[in-house]
């Protein structure tokens, strides 16, 4: 339920304070801080990726797979996505070995809702763009939309879900190594 | 090389004394004869009953480099169509999925049923825009209806397709390998069949041949110290530990039919119980329970219980934890498009299906922690054999020759122990029969079905 009854400039230093977390949360990943980047999740995360479908245009439901039911490119908690960042660091996980230069930029920040609360949530639309090159002339680029909810905390903001809709059918990139 | 003479191909390959050219991997000649030699003549694993459910569904598969549509008719039948208009060539079908009554083409509108009510041949051509202006009664709708698959066969689930009429059956073409398929198709209770797919099939790009994918999947064990990072981190379907605990497995293959597996010789007697899903005890009491059910119900029947696969030329498989197919089609000499699909107990309860899929994800796919470097592996092996250089300069796979020995209780197969190339060996020299053979009856020699053998 809706109990937001900020003023237009509350709201606006809200939106420039996400806004702002968004953007220290890529510049995180850029430098492979993944520990860092950790440590803004909430420990009760959903991050998940739906898979996008060709279907006719009247059956739009049916146009991405559905979350905890079908398959996803990924459907994560914060035990696999640290993880992952475990697996990162080994220095033999050869998909990431050398490092992968990437370039998250993120724009069209929205607040959708904002849920005044113990504690507040806030959900927010924004569109996406990583830039992964590696070795030589391997580049991919991945373009989508997230829905993310941010939660307050004493500690600042945190990240308690994620939902990344990819702009592609069949995936062009060979993997996934990499976080959105 | 331009042109590709039977010549040239029986040299590229020497299963006797392992070697393998790197011109197959790269060649667009070999490749162009592979599509028109194999994938024009094999079995190929196009679809899950699960992904066409009801009458007129359809899921846009492919075949080799043909994008076909399967779809099931309102009489039941499954059917394979090439999905291209027989006027001029416009895909016919461009969603991945749906239900459609007719299928209509975009350019010119023709239109195509598979409907005996209206139709005596499935894919007949019933719609033609200016028909009685344009033709008059001059166009033949039975001649240009859409191309079908002439050889359509459902297994547990799974539905296969042959373009040759005078293929041979399905289950001679599997042989005694379908022990291992069925482990993957099976209900963990033992029962035949009882899997269901989960929704959505993954589908990416790989710059690799298709055929790094095939053999990797046929037995290479080798490989499994590019795994060292998911081992290190624990990644097991508990949560926690190491991937999912592995009994001893031996490389096993069906010389006479390119399959290969990386599995148990059949046995009576069921393993003992190994927890799996400690850290939740609801799915953990179903492992156990189904245990017990599977200890019953088989009985002292021989059983396979751990498996990763490939059937000749392009199905593979992991039969446990992951549970799952993967399908690599070539797009060219360096690049695939591969699809996975997940299977599941279809009666289990919904926490056990969560859990596998949690499991499936987080190991298989792109996003894998364990598969993601396996597309490392093969699209930078295929990228450093392109070169001139590099292709004068073959392959090795000489990793245990001459250690193959029979694998009791398969008919047709030998084992060579857990590190060995033998399956690749017999997976190529499959490949060169295919490239340079001629009719079933030298690719075929003998049967080789389960229902020929009642020694079980």
């Amino acid at each position: 339920m809706r109990t937001d009854r900020r003023t237009a400039l509350e709201r606006l230093f809200l939106q420039r304070e996400i806004e702002e977390f968004l953007s220290v949360e890529a510049e995180l990943l850029d430098a492979r801080r993944f520990e860092d980047w950790l440590v803004l999740l909430a420990p009760d995360i959903r991050y998940w990726m739906p898979m996008m479908r060709n279907v006719h245009s009247a059956r739009g439901t049916d146009e991405s797979t559905r979350e905890q039911a079908d398959a996803n490119w990924m459907d994560e908690g914060i035990e696999t996505l640290t993880q992952r960042i475990r697996q990162l660091a080994t220095g033999i996980h050869w998909a990431e070995e050398p490092v992968s230069r990437t370039t998250h930029m993120v724009s069209n920040v929205r607040l959708l809702d904002i849920r005044d609360g113990t504690p507040c949530e806030v959900d927010t639309s924004c569109r996406f763009l990583v830039y992964r090159n590696r070795q030589q002339d391997e580049a991919d680029t991945f373009i989508g939309k997230r829905l993310d909810t941010l939660r307050q905390t004493e500690d600042g903001w945190r990240l308690a879900r994620r939902e990344i809709r990819l702009d592609q059918n069949v995936l062009l990139a060979k993997n996934l190594t990499t976080f959105f | 090389m331009d042109t590709v003479s039977e010549q040239d191909l029986r040299r590229l390959v020497d299963a006797d004394n392992g070697t393998v050219s790197r011109e197959i991997f790269i060649d667009r000649a070999i490749f162009d004869r592979e599509m028109a030699r194999i994938f024009s003549r094999a079995w190929l694993f196009v679809g899950h009953e699960g992904l066409i459910p009801k009458p007129d569904d359809f899921f846009a598969s492919r075949m080799g480099r043909d994008p076909v549509i399967l779809t099931r008719n309102r009489q039941g039948e499954i059917l394979v169509f090439l999905n291209s208009c027989t006027h001029r060539g416009m895909k016919l079908c461009r969603y991945d999925q749906g239900n459609a009554r007719a299928f209509t083409c975009p350019y010119h509108g023709w239109s195509f049923s598979t409907n005996r009510d209206i139709v005596d041949e499935p894919g007949e051509l019933v719609g033609v825009p200016h028909f009685e202006a344009g033709y008059g009664d001059r166009l033949d709708r039975r001649r240009w209806g859409l191309v079908r698959c002439p050889n359509v066969t459902v297994y547990k689930g799974t539905i296969w397709a042959n373009w040759d009429a005078g293929a041979p059956p399905f289950l001679d073409w599997l042989g005694d390998m379908r022990r291992y398929l069925d482990f993957a198709l099976d209900h963990r209770d033992g029962r035949p069949g009882g899997s269901e797919v989960i929704g959505g099939v993954q589908k990416w790009r790989v710059k690799t041949n298709w055929k790094f994918v095939a053999e990797n999947f046929a037995g290479d064990m080798y490989h499994d110290i590019s795994h060292r990072s998911v081992d290190a981190v624990g990644i097991g379907p508990g949560g926690k530990g190491r991937r999912d605990a592995q009994r001893p497995r031996l490389a096993i293959g069906f010389s006479a039919l390119g399959h290969g597996v990386l599995g148990e010789l059949p046995h009576t007697v069921e393993p003992e119980y190994a927890p799996t899903f400690a850290s939740d005890p609801e799915v953990e009491a179903y492992y156990r329970r189904i245990y017990d059910d599977r200890v019953r119900n088989l009985g002292n029947q021989p059983r396979v219980t751990n498996s990763v696969g490939t059937i000749f030329p392009n199905m593979s498989f992991h039969s446990r934890q992951p549970r799952t197919i993967l399908i690599t089609h070539p797009i060219s000499p360096t690049e695939v498009e591969l699809w996975r699909l997940y299977l599941v107990d279809a009666d289990a309860p919904q926490p056990v299906k969560d859990a596998a899929r949690h499991y499936y994800l987080r190991y298989s796919g792109p996003g894998g922690m364990t598969e993601a470097d396996d597309m490392e592996n093969w699209t930078y092996a295929t990228d450093s054999s392109a070169g001139a250089i590099a292709r004068r300069h073959d392959f090795n796979y000489q990793l245990a020759l001459g250690h193959a020995k029979p694998a009791p209780g398969l008919r047709g197969a030998v084992q060579s122990g857990t590190y060995s190339e033998e399956n690749q060996r017999i997976f190529y020299r499959r490949w060169t029969q295919f490239m340079t053979g001629g009719d079933w009856s030298e690719l075929m020699p003998q049967t080789t079905s389960v229902e020929a053998d009642n020694a079980d």
